[in-house]
């Protein structure tokens, strides 16, 4: 048992946590999406279980359970159970390699905050998101429901359009910070905004850098995630269901729940690679005067607060947007995105160029 | 070829580069959605809060007495031929001697009942009587029920008791 050192410890314990918060995150998200609908629509949304609603989580969990389990007769049994299932564990592993805080120092051990130091953590991201849509393309296939499987089409070309852009967008941020680890990515915003030292620290994010690359990043998730208004692939009003139309009981929990904790992943890694990650403006300041440890502690949540504001975000668009058409989403994805992208790219490597041409 | 000349004819013009950008119009849409965001909310709670109910709101009915506690109905049966919802039935019965404290006119209702299912709380009854003895109360909603045994209201819960007197609203009106 030698793989059992300290380090392991510590990592299982920050996995483990991650683990809790991610999911305690996507519950309440279910009542936030019910709050902020309610409010954007001038209503109150639920306010009867416990205090503001708050137990409504748990009331609706307790309803899933105890639904009915429906496996259609036709339906493959075994991918039927294994879609859900597939959707939940790819949602659960992506934020395994965020950065979620700088170090914590105890004495002469020094703890990264992070719980997979990957130095491939954005390729990481990428497998894990993009096996996301077997989930759902293997249950809608297996429910042997025409609708289901017209749900699971959209879904699967939707996604693999989209995931162009993004890498594209992406490559950009690469180029930047010549790094594919997060780690490195979410440390290197650390400075003053733009290096003008008289400014406070970790100010220097991504966006101010790469606006067109976040705009692009963040309407790709948008249709990774299957949010309005690229929520094609469940759309009640022309699939009854989409692809989890046959699907009841806690196996569809499982496919509404998924989404969410993709959505909360989303605004992890859009808050990592464009908004400074764990950094907050004056992060030096507290650091020199409060202690490394208690700026760590405020990175976290400052991270977390970024990508709760994310949330906010996803839900606040939902209310304002309409669907698209399919024909509108893949001009969208192939004939503005992509080649918006590539355009980026190119403009960074100039610009990348012209800075080492006359600045070093 | 048109019908009439009236279709106004609309050019369909190209859009702006600002208009294909989306990203403007889609900013001033999160600006209104987030307006209604903090606008009040419409929403009563209806247990704790009611909403206060108009003067001529059309309640639970009610058979009236006079002031010294007769019914007022007589049985001529004109409620229920108005009743488009055909949810009142009637028998009628002639007073006996000893009864006049009872019932004010020599005919009266022995049996009044009103089906609360079929009833559309239209009011047309309370227009219909001539003696002024069936009101829809503006300040009584009829109850929920639970049983179909329940639904149907005969004379025991529709006539006014004299220590408790309806409200019909149309005291302010009728002096």
């Amino acid at each position: 048992m030698e793989f059992i050192t300290f380090e392991f410890l510590v990592k299982t314990a920050i996995i483990l946590l991650v683990f809790v918060i991610t999911l305690g995150i996507a519950a309440y998200s279910t009542l936030a999406e019910r709050k902020i609908s309610a409010f954007l629509q001038d209503r109150i949304g639920p306010n009867r279980a416990g205090p503001f609603g708050l137990l409504q989580p748990l009331a609706d969990a307790g309803k899933m359970f105890f639904k009915e389990e429906f496996i259609p007769e036709t339906s493959s049994k075994f991918l039927f159970i294994l879609g859900p299932s597939l959707a939940m564990l790819t949602a659960m592993m992506a934020s395994a390699v965020i950065p979620f805080g700088d170090t914590l120092q105890f004495g002469d051990t020094v703890i990264n905050i992070q719980p997979v130091e990957a130095n491939i953590g954005i390729l990481y991201i990428f497998g894990v998101v993009s096996l996301g849509v077997y989930g759902v393309m293997i249950g809608g296939w297996a429910s042997n429901n025409k609708f289901s499987l017209l749900g699971a089409i959209r879904a699967a070309s939707q996604n693999i359009s989209y995931e162009l852009a993004m890498g594209f967008s992406i490559i950009a941020i690469l180029m930047m910070t010549g790094s594919l680890s997060l780690g490195d990515i979410a440390s290197q915003q650390k400075g003053s905004f733009f290096g003008i030292s008289w400014l406070p620290s970790g100010t220097n994010w991504n966006i101010f850098y790469q606006p067109l690359g976040f705009i692009l990043f963040c309407t790709c998730s948008f249709a990774e995630c299957n949010r309005t208004p690229f929520d094609l692939p469940e759309c009640e009003s022309e699939l009854v269901g989409g692809y989890h139309t046959e699907y009841s009981s806690m196996k569809l929990g499982l496919y509404l729940f998924s989404e969410y904790v993709n959505m909360f992943v989303a605004g992890l890694v859009m808050s990592t690679l464009y908004f400074g990650g764990y950094n907050y403006p004056g992060v030096d300041f507290v650091a020199a005067n409060f202690g490394q440890n208690i700026a760590t502690f405020l990175g976290i949540g400052v991270l977390l607060g970024k990508a709760l504001a994310f949330i906010f975000f996803f839900m606040w668009i939902r209310w304002t947007l309409p669907r698209f058409r399919y024909d509108q989403l893949m001009n969208l994805g192939w004939k503005s995105m992509i080649p918006l992208a590539i355009l980026n790219v190119v403009f960074t490597g100039g610009f990348i160029m012209l800075k080492e041409m006359f600045f070093s | 070829m048109r019908l009439t000349n009236r279709a106004k004819h609309l050019e369909k013009k190209p859009m702006t580069l600002v208009e294909k950008m989306y990203l403007p119009a889609i900013a001033q849409g999160l600006g209104i959605t987030i307006k209604h965001f903090f606008r009040k909310k419409a929403t009563i709670q209806y247990p704790e809060q009611k909403r206060e109910l108009s003067p001529i709101f059309r309640g639970l009915h009610v058979l009236k007495r006079d002031e010294e506690g007769k019914e007022r109905c007589t049985a001529c049966g004109l409620c229920a031929l108005a009743c488009p919802a055909e949810a009142i039935s009637m028998e009628a019965a002639e007073r006996k001697k000893g009864e006049e404290h009872l019932y004010r006119e020599e005919k009266y209702a022995a049996v009044y009942e009103i089906n609360m299912l079929r009833c559309i709380f239209c009011g047309l009854c309370e227009e219909a009587c001539p003696k002024a003895a069936i009101f829809l109360q503006p300040d009584v909603m009829a109850p929920p029920f639970y049983e179909r045994s329940e639904v149907i209201y005969g004379k025991d819960r529709l006539v006014e008791k004299m220590e408790q007197r309806a409200n019909t609203g149309i005291e302010k009106y009728v002096k």
